[in-house]
């Protein structure tokens, strides 16, 4: 029996020729990453486990990028406490404010993660970097102290569930609404525990900003890590990129999966996930004319050069509707500066929509656009849970930056192909 | 390891943001957490809570982020236990990493009530149901978490690791 290709690389890392699943392994991590929410508790436990250094000064990353530039006194304190450890180990990589990015952008931006790459983060998103066939998985802040401390963690190897996407995606479909169409049809538990492969040629034909995507939210599954088996359009990705080499791994032909489910892409319209659930998932016309007071575009799903040249394109020329606020965070200051440069920044700002500098912010209800009492929000972003972005009765609305955009203009939730052709 | 308290039920999926919503993750002290412990799914529930009442759940317990401070604003509430039909991976690392006791008991959930007294017997996976008159048997526990439970958590398990490495 083959193994699948989430399974050679989790043996890899254990030193052993195969892992099957269930079996628990020690494996060597490539990257530990934390940010400021997470990494001041993991600190803590960093300290009380009775280590003084970390395992690898170049494999421990930590990004401000939740609730800054600092949004009050308490925030600053947690990043103080994670930029004067990042000092005293001297870490290469601190990601400070002004050169950094959200955590999930910037990783695969800098090359710092790559194919073949173990990769656990405290932060649930970190699954992310499974689109450039890696393996990467979200752990609490006690685990990130014991990664940071032994360079290792213990995992419980999961069982796979292999997507299958046949046909070409319509117009305005992307990888936020295959993901979304997938977390509907399964749930928010539909992969508890387990690995999901995405795969067929729908897949092969997605940028690698639509694969990002879809890696991001696994999570929202219940999954372990997403992952995509490496191609041509991951290996254009990270040239010139990646600093400490990879390895590409494919899994075996007879690698065993605990189910395979298989999608026809061709009908499906661009997708919304309705409050409160990101697997309560709707085709965007059944939701015509839902009313909307904020519009967010961005978040380490869809804050992506390409996510921001769609958004552009469509508010190209047109104004946010009265009373509606349309927040645009470009995710990294790398995003941010190409936004600038082919003026997409100032598409924005022309259509009288906010923009602001790289930050997590309002997609946990942080800052930078917290909802009131019974507000509606379009967003990019991942999660609409109640209270997630603000107030206990506001509500969210997941959608792709097309979709996003085109709401914001009308002032409620519409078709892309409402306001402009492809 | 015996554990006795009053039930407080809530449904399916029960996310860390219902369980401690991210406005308040600018601290990561557990009474400042505890203060807003389950805010979102019940207003009520932080006056009311006592010390050593257990929460009983459905499936997927704390799905969504990886913030470990959702198991331990639960802890720092003075929450003795979960019992649950099941619970997202991260949050079920979590809570063994920081020592809130947690057990999966998709019978046990169905046949309680709010407001049941109930015993957690955490060596051998018994759960009685004092104020119905029923038990049930909990998920055995992996032996890997075992051995971490043997070790005071991981914190511990680390530390005897760190010292075998010298």
């Amino acid at each position: 029996m083959g193994m699948t290709i989430t399974e050679k690389i989790l043996a890899a890392h254990a030193g052993v020729e195969k892992v099957a699943p269930g079996e628990i392994i020690n494996a060597q991590v490539d990257v530990a990453l934390g940010n400021d929410i997470t990494a001041p508790l993991a600190i803590k436990a960093f300290g009380e486990m009775g280590a003084n250094k970390v395992f690898d000064k170049d494999k421990v990353i930590l990004v401000p990028d939740h609730f800054t530039p600092n949004k009050d006194i308490q925030s600053a304190e947690q990043c103080r406490l994670m930029r004067e450890f990042a000092q005293e180990q001297d870490l290469t990589h601190y990601l400070e404010v002004g050169r950094m990015g959200i955590e999930h952008a910037l990783l695969p931006e800098m090359g710092l993660v790559g194919p073949g790459y173990l990769v656990i983060g405290a932060d649930s998103h970190t699954c992310t970097y499974g689109a450039l066939g890696a393996f990467a998985t979200g752990v609490g802040s006690t685990d990130l102290a014991a990664a940071m401390a032994a360079g290792e963690i213990w995992l419980r190897v999961p069982e796979t569930i292999k997507f299958i996407y046949r046909g070409d995606c319509q117009p305005w479909v992307g990888g936020k609404d295959l993901i979304l169409y997938t977390i509907g049809a399964i749930g928010v538990d539909g992969a508890l525990y387990q690995a999901m492969e995405f795969t067929g040629e729908a897949i092969s034909a997605l940028e690698m900003s639509g694969r990002f995507t879809m890696a991001n939210m696994a999570i929202e599954a219940g999954g372990k890590n997403g992952i995509f088996p490496p191609d041509e359009i991951t290996l254009e990705y990270i040239r010139g990129r990646i600093k400490n080499g990879y390895t590409l791994y494919q899994g075996d032909e007879d690698a065993s999966y605990a189910e395979i489910k298989e999608f026809d892409v061709s009908a499906i319209d661009p997708q919304v996930a309705c409050p409160s659930s990101p697997a309560n998932v709707q085709g965007v016309r059944e939701l015509t004319g839902v009313a909307i007071d904020q519009a967010v575009i961005g978040s380490c799903t869809n804050g992506r050069l390409d996510d921001l040249r769609i958004a552009a394109h469509i508010l190209k020329g047109k104004k946010v509707a009265p009373y509606v606020r349309l927040i645009v965070i470009p995710a990294t200051q790398e995003i941010y500066l190409q936004a600038l440069r082919e003026g997409l920044l100032e598409i924005f700002v022309q259509a009288g929509g906010a923009v602001s500098t790289p930050t997590c912010g309002p997609c946990l209800g942080g800052h930078m656009g917290v909802l009131g009492a019974g507000e509606v929000a379009i967003a990019t972003t991942n999660r609409n849970f109640v209270g997630r972005m603000g107030h206990p009765t506001s509500q969210v609305y997941l959608a792709n930056p097309a979709v996003a955009a085109a709401s914001a203009i009308k002032g409620k939730i519409v078709h892309p192909e409402e306001v402009v052709d492809k | 390891m015996k554990i006795r308290g009053r039930l407080w039920r809530f449904g399916h999926d029960v996310d860390t943001d219902a369980i401690i919503p991210a406005r308040y993750l600018n601290t990561s002290d557990p009474q400042e957490l505890a203060r807003h412990c389950m805010e979102d799914a019940d207003a009520a529930f932080v006056e009311r809570v006592q010390p050593g009442d257990i929460i009983m759940a459905g499936k997927n317990f704390g799905c969504g982020s990886s913030r470990e401070h959702a198991p331990l604003a639960i802890k720092a509430a003075g929450v003795s236990c979960v019992i649950a039909e099941g619970f997202a991976r991260i949050f079920y690392r979590n809570a063994f990493n920081i020592g809130l006791p947690i057990v999966e008991s998709p019978e046990a959930v169905q046949g309680s009530q709010e407001g049941d007294e109930v015993e957690v017997d955490l060596a051998s996976g018994r759960i009685s149901n004092v104020t119905r008159g029923t038990t049930f048997t909990a998920q055995p526990i992996p032996p890997f978490m075992q051995e971490l439970i043997r070790d005071s958590g991981l914190l511990g398990h680390v530390a005897k690791r760190l010292k075998e490495q010298g």
